[in-house]
């Protein structure tokens, strides 16, 4: 037990952190904590949060990804046209639309791999391209999600918000199980030392590439879920995304340099990140102060994880690989 | 000879200058005014407002750095200086804009701060700044425009003529000057390059890698705010959010210029061409009416078919 909480010691404080503000947030909540109130708090989360996952796998093979807000948008038009209808209509819909994710990152993952651009600036251009096609489907917000579906995915069961059961779907039935295949492991080796993986027979191209089709599903996924929310298709909510996103993973122990970290610490960074929003919009603080407050936690949050520097006895170690 | 081959800019550098001088026979083909000499005089001027900012963020990329604080740090400078204009006060007024500079230059120690010294991923730490400008701004102008307005020359800065040439541009060409003699003849310089190929190696050669770091985040916050400054004496006023839209044109102009993203290799004789190539191509391309949609479309494949064409050529040879 001791061990396991030593190996996760970042998601482990992370957790907790998460677990404190919630509670801050329940406490603070003029209704006092009910299911409506936790089922909008967690669909809110859920949303950043499958963005962050996206953002996850850019970072963990030392890349980054500044597409992951403007898939979201294509793919929360592609819904806002495909996700209504009969049942197999909505079915086949959203067979689309995250095959549509898939594509975007496959696109990005081609560019980088084959094309040898660093993905920051590859993604940058890609961002681009995918926002004017999502112009091209909705200049103007508007479209329709089948309300029924939408209800399904946003509401609660049994007083528990499906947001939750899917984000511990997401962690059980899909991370537990990737993380002990040959791509999870591959992941973590290509962000560590691509040399070193390459060196042992790795094929580093396929992880790359897996693994930027993945971050695609995921941004798919979180415009899929976005859509179910706001039941529209909207071509302008990409910016917002990106960012927060880059910041989730940090803030859930997720190294920028590559191969540190866990999809469910960028799950749970994602959920920090919402909930201080949330909070302070309860907190009575005046309104006009609180993006101030929000940028000054999230700077002083990722200050205090770096002050360990200051501490290192070495000069050099603070350098890194 | 060696010397000749060493100060003729890098094939990479001038793609972008083949890029727009394509750019301006195509486009010419469709509409002849882009010919005229007037229509190019006021790209100059224009590009001239994204080439500040460009210029900073070059040294921050030869760091092997990234600086996303840059809307805010334009924004808020224009705040500051149109602000002091209007109170009102001469004396207030007149230190409109060194008052900007200085707010530039603060902010850049601030980014300096957390990337020398905590060690924060330049990526987050620069994006926390941001988010922390834009709270300060919004508590400060309640969430409107800001009030106040651009003084007699922030106005001639940005739109004056002199000789027939915008001011905005000779004045980009002056700081972009000062800036590329600061990189070839000063050790600042090459530490800078040498800080992005290899910090350990630099700082294992007795090089105070922090202040490199610092002065260089300094200087570009100063020319992000020279470049909102800048932006606040076209516009005649400062206005929320108004550096937004500049943030990735920015990246793209280092980036299409032959700047590595990694640090330590490029030029900003690059970064210039970049600059000119991204302005025309968004003139061209507003010009022709097109939607906003194929806009973007265009906009981002020909960035793909520029940076695609770099590699290729690297690994041509």
């Amino acid at each position: 037990m001791r061990n396991l909480l030593r190996i996760n010691q970042r998601e482990v404080i992370a957790i907790l952190v998460l677990a404190v503000l919630l509670t801050l947030y329940l406490a603070t909540h003029p209704t006092g904590p009910n299911t409506y109130v936790i089922t909008i708090w967690a669909n809110q989360c859920l949303i950043l949060g499958l963005a962050a996952i996206a953002q996850f796998f850019a970072v963990i093979v030392r890349g980054i990804d500044l597409s992951v807000g403007a898939v979201m948008a294509l793919t929360n038009c592609v819904a806002s046209y495909l996700v209504i209808g009969s049942g197999f209509d909505m079915t086949l819909g959203i067979v689309v639309v995250l095959g549509v994710g898939i594509a975007c990152g496959l696109v990005n993952g081609a560019l980088v791999v084959f094309g040898r651009i660093q993905p920051i600036v590859a993604t940058l251009a890609t961002a681009s391209l995918f926002v004017g096609l999502a112009l091209l489907l909705r200049p103007t917000p508007g479209g329709q999600i089948d309300y029924d579906l939408a209800d399904a995915f946003t509401l609660d069961v049994f007083g528990l918000p499906t947001a939750l059961i899917i984000a511990a779907m997401v962690i059980g039935l899909f991370w537990v199980p990737l993380r002990r295949t040959g791509l999870g492991l591959g992941l973590y080796a290509v962000g560590s030392s691509e040399h070193a993986a390459f060196q042992s027979g790795m094929p580093v191209p396929v992880i790359r590439l897996s693994s930027f089709a993945l971050g695609g599903l995921f941004a798919g996924l979180a415009g899929l879920y976005f859509s179910f929310v706001t039941t529209t298709g909207d071509a302008g909510i990409g910016p917002n995304y990106t960012l927060n996103s880059i910041a989730a993973v940090v803030l859930g122990g997720v190294a920028l340099r590559g191969g540190v970290g866990t999809l469910t610490g960028a799950l749970a960074g994602a959920f920090i990140l919402k909930t201080i929003g949330s909070l302070m919009f309860f907190s009575g603080l005046p309104p006009l102060a609180q993006p101030f407050i929000e940028g000054l936690i999230l700077a002083s949050a990722i200050a205090i994880g770096g002050a360990g520097v200051l501490r290192v006895k070495n000069r050099l170690e603070v350098f890194g690989k | 000879m060696n010397t000749l081959k060493q100060n003729l800019p890098s094939i990479d550098a001038i793609f972008p200058y083949i890029g727009t001088v394509l750019l301006i026979l195509g486009g010419s083909y469709f509409f002849p005014q882009i010919l005229g000499f007037d229509y190019l005089a006021q790209q100059l001027q224009i590009a001239a407002f994204l080439g500040f900012l460009a210029l900073g963020a070059t040294l921050v990329i030869l760091l092997g750095h990234i600086d996303l604080s840059v809307p805010w740090v334009l924004g808020g400078a224009a705040i500051v200086s149109t602000s002091l204009v209007g109170s009102g006060n001469p004396a207030l007024a007149t230190l409109a804009i060194p008052a900007a500079l200085i707010f530039g230059g603060l902010v850049g120690i601030i980014n300096g701060v957390g990337v020398a010294i905590l060690r924060i991923p330049s990526m987050v730490w620069t994006l926390a700044v941001n988010s922390m400008l834009l709270g300060v701004a919004v508590l400060n102008t309640g969430g409107f425009n800001p009030k106040g307005e651009a003084s007699g020359t922030m106005i001639w800065l940005a739109t004056g003529n002199l000789a027939g040439l915008p001011v905005a541009f000779m004045v980009w060409v002056g700081a972009t000057g000062i800036i590329a003699l600061l990189l070839k003849k000063s050790a600042f310089g090459r530490y800078l390059s040498s800080i992005g190929y290899n910090e350990k190696a630099t700082f294992l050669s007795g090089v105070s890698t922090p202040s490199v770091i610092f002065a260089a985040f300094a200087i570009a916050g100063l020319c992000s705010a020279l470049g909102g400054v800048m932006l606040a004496g076209y516009a005649n006023q400062a206005y929320q959010s108004m550096g937004d839209p500049f943030l990735l044109p920015t990246i793209a102009a280092v980036v299409i210029g032959g700047t590595s993203i990694l640090g330590g290799r490029g030029s900003l004789i690059g970064t210039v061409g970049g600059v000119l190539f991204i302005t025309l191509l968004t003139s061209i391309l507003s010009v022709m009416q097109m939607s906003d949609a194929w806009r973007n479309i265009i906009f981002g494949l020909i960035i793909i078919i520029m940076l695609l064409l770099q590699t290729l050529r690297r690994k041509g040879s």
